[in-house]
């Protein structure tokens, strides 16, 4: 951090006089930029000194100062920790401009904090709402903005003890008393006009045969919500020539239940449950993002044995994602469900070592501030070392056999949906997506955290960027997980497993912290604002689903109809997570 | 050769084919029961398992493991006369952890002193909020709830049947012996060290 600071400090301090200023604020970190000349700036900091890569975009409500603040973290895409941007706008009329031009990467994420707090994107090419709907009224996370079913600003509710007089929420708001509509907006004789401006987007040209040709028009076609091929309630509109994508917009938001805001509701340790529901498949991995956020905040370190089980069952998630992301590709590929199982039976063992450690199959629920929730439970040791060590390897290298040479995956997915190593930086694309495109990125090498330096691993990286390549990119990745796993079970020491007494009311010094790990999926990040009281008063996460969905069109122009079900397969997406 | 990566993909098919079979020819000839039996349920969710190894729900079931939780209850201690001792001492701070905040409880206040007694009036759990996190057991001084293992809530009418009152709640501590029986003899040892340390202090004092 040093080293950046003072190259900030000198060139960009001196280049900009008053327009870049150090955060002076106690716990916060970077330097705030005078909005204005946001986009002049962060050109120069990508073009001469390398931050190529925008990792996330947070807008956060500061109420009590009037104030709104737009939180850039940017990166190097050849390691390093981040460079935190900040630019400051009135709360009434909030507006920054957008950095879509120099970083595509940040269209989608503009687009929620638009969304959720009605600040504007000065040139967004297409700044419309994201997660909400239409005929949504309000900005969600806007700090005095409430729910329809809001009790208080923050838990516990004074309602619940010592005097708990039990009711259900539905009782109190019967159905449409709990809706808050625009002025002047009748629910009975709307039409929805998003779609309409939706597809004016797309265009519908009918092209005249020239050179003897026959006309073609161009028509729209919905691939979901109800779809199987899109891994649950997403939408893409394809616009398409024939059978061949020219035109691609994702819709997403049908699963949103605005998570942030909850966790702003939420004490901080109540918050380790919510994170498991963000990316269901890979709570661990969840936990393991928050928990870092958060002791960063607080400055405590878990003891090494805690270390190490984090380490354990967070590489246990990556295995089991990708497993399950294989066997879904080839479902979308049409090898219906045989591959997948093959592929999710060594899942449920990895499931049963999660149910007997944290209680839970999939909601587990297992880190906590300074430490895991307990220790491992007789016999689990003895397991896990024997399927790291022989069962796992050889399964992986039978799914190997089975799938890797053959000529229908082959033939379906060398060379369509390509992505390259340019296109996947500016476009924020993380995890195995990234590095499918030949982009060696991975945050355990590149901006280490936890023990993961003590590891010897390599870093998996394949280099043509298609479908073909983000399989092959999974297999390699389950196999550094498996020599990282068989280092840790190996080295594990004995020792506490919490550092300090457990707390259920954690104090967290006031301040910011951006937590990130490498998620299965990707950068998974979590910035958290601390005010020194209960509960968080901003809580962002940056999900890898999410933001990986912002290079789907330019991966999917130019190719068949049927190949965008399996680039989007091929990316990987939890709904969970995407509309959060 | 243009087909022989579908032919090597056959081949492990078939190998999984016959692997899933073996076994059962195999169990059959030792006059095992690999089906409807603890032994067989256990081999077939264990390391060496091969094949399909699908456990036939709801005809077998999977055992859960100790630490498995789903949805809290109250621990009470039986009287020789079988009268009914809470554990909980009404402190709220499950009801403070909860994340969901689907606990409600009522403190049982002195009718004469109207200062408060240590157990509850009421004591209501909303199981469909409830999003068995457990930190209301992680989290309890008095080891007074804890998570169950009984999964099977099915009901069909949830607006009457789903806020659990304290008497739905309660289960004895024998009942919690039984289902987690680590943990029950490592609190208990816990508590009888307490008690001890406090006895003698109590004698020093004297």
């Amino acid at each position: 951090m040093s080293e950046l600071t003072t190259i900030v400090e000198n060139t960009l301090e001196t280049r900009f006089p008053e327009v870049v200023v150090r955060d002076e604020r106690k716990g916060y970190e970077g330097f705030i930029i005078q909005a204005e000349k946001l986009v002049e700036v962060v050109t120069k900091l990508r073009d001469d000194f390398g931050y190529d890569y925008l990792s996330s975009v947070t807008g956060v409500d500061y109420l009590p100062e009037g104030k709104m603040e737009v939180v850039y973290h940017l990166y190097k895409s050849t390691g390093g920790s981040a460079l935190v941007l900040k630019a400051q706008t009135p709360r009434e009329v909030a507006s920054v401009p957008s950095l879509v031009p120099v970083y595509p990467g940040a269209e989608l994420q503009e687009r929620e904090a638009w969304d959720l707090y009605g600040i504007h994107f000065e040139g967004h090419p297409d700044l419309r709402r994201i997660l909400m709907w239409e005929g949504f009224h309000g900005h969600p996370m806007r700090k005095d903005w409430q729910e329809a079913y809001y009790e208080e600003d923050s838990k516990p509710y004074k309602s619940r003890w010592p005097d708990g007089e039990v009711w259900r929420s539905e009782d109190k708001n019967t159905f449409h008393k709990n809706v808050d509509y625009p002025a002047g907006f009748d629910p009975e004789t709307w039409v929805p006009d998003g779609d309409a401006s939706l597809y004016a987007g797309l265009g519908r040209v009918v092209k005249p045969g020239n050179g003897g040709g026959l006309g073609t028009e161009q028509v729209v076609v919905n691939m979901g919500p109800q779809h199987p091929s899109t891994h649950g309630v997403f939408r893409m509109v394809v616009t398409l020539d024939g059978e061949t994508i020219t035109a691609l917009k994702p819709v997403m938001g049908y699963l949103h239940r605005n998570h942030e805001k909850i966790g702003e509701r939420n004490t901080f340790l109540q918050n380790m449950p919510f994170t498991d529901r963000l990316d269901y498949l890979s709570s661990m991995s969840n936990n393991f993002g928050y928990a870092l956020a958060v002791e960063k905040l607080m400055g405590v370190k878990p003891p090494e044995r805690a270390e190490y089980l984090r380490v354990i069952m967070a590489e246990f998630t990556r295995i089991s994602n990708h497993i399950w992301a294989i066997g879904f590709l080839l479902n979308d590929l049409g090898a219906y469900f045989t591959p997948m199982l093959y592929a999710v039976e060594e899942r449920e063992l990895i499931l049963d070592i999660f149910e007997a450690v944290s209680g839970s199959r999939m909601m587990c629920n297992y880190f906590r501030f300074g430490g895991v929730a307990r220790d491992l439970p007789e016999g689990v040791y003895e397991k896990i070392r024997k399927l790291v060590y022989d069962r796992l390897p050889r399964k992986i290298d039978e799914l190997d056999l089975y799938l890797t040479n053959n000529e229908i995956l082959r033939s379906r997915g060398e060379g369509v949906g390509i992505l390259t190593p340019d296109q996947a930086i500016a476009y924020s694309a993380s995890g195995p997506l990234l590095r499918a495109s030949g982009v060696p990125y991975d945050i355990r090498r590149a901006d280490p955290y936890s023990i993961y330096e003590r590891f010897d691993f390599d870093v998996a990286v394949r280099y043509h960027g298609d479908i073909y390549d983000r399989y092959m990119i999974r297999l390699d990745e389950v196999r550094q997980s498996l020599r990282i796993l068989q280092q840790a079970v190996r080295d594990m020491p004995e020792g506490p497993i919490q550092e300090g007494k457990p707390q259920y009311q954690v104090r967290v010094p006031p301040g910011e912290a951006y937590g990130r790990v490498e998620g299965p999926k990707g950068e998974l990040g979590y910035y958290v604002i601390s005010n020194g009281k209960p509960n968080p008063w901003r809580y962002h996460v940056r999900a890898p689903s999410f933001v990986n969905l912002t290079p789907l069109e330019i991966m999917c122009v130019g190719n068949k109809v049927a190949d965008s079900v399996a680039i989007l397969g091929s990316i990987d997406i939890v709904l969970g997570e995407t509309d959060r | 050769m243009d087909g022989m990566g579908i032919l090597r993909g056959l081949g492990v098919t078939l190998k999984r084919f016959w692997e899933t079979y073996w076994d059962d020819i195999v169990w059959w000839l030792r006059r095992g029961r690999r089906y409807d039996s603890e032994e067989g349920i256990n081999h077939r969710m264990s390391i060496n398992t091969r094949g399909i190894f699908t456990i036939q729900y709801p005809e077998e079931k999977l055992p859960v493991p100790e630490e498995f939780r789903f949805i809290p209850f109250l621990l009470y201690e039986e009287g020789e006369n079988g009268e009914k001792q809470d554990r909980c001492t009404s402190c709220g701070i499950c009801a403070k952890v909860c994340p969901p905040q689907c606990i409600w409880i009522v403190r049982t206040n002195d009718p004469e002193t109207g200062r408060p007694i240590p157990e509850p009036q009421e004591f209501y759990i909303d199981v469909d909020i409830c999003m068995n996190c457990g930190f209301c057991a992680e989290y309890c001084p008095f080891d007074a709830i804890k998570m169950d293992h009984d999964y099977e809530l099915a009901v069909y009418d949830r607006v009457h049947n789903n806020i659990y009152n304290k008497e739905k709640l309660s289960k004895p501590v024998s009942y919690y012996s039984s289902i987690r029986p680590t943990n029950y003899t490592r609190e208990e040892q816990a508590r009888a060290e307490a008690e001890a340390a406090k006895a003698a202090r109590r004698a020093q004092r004297n």
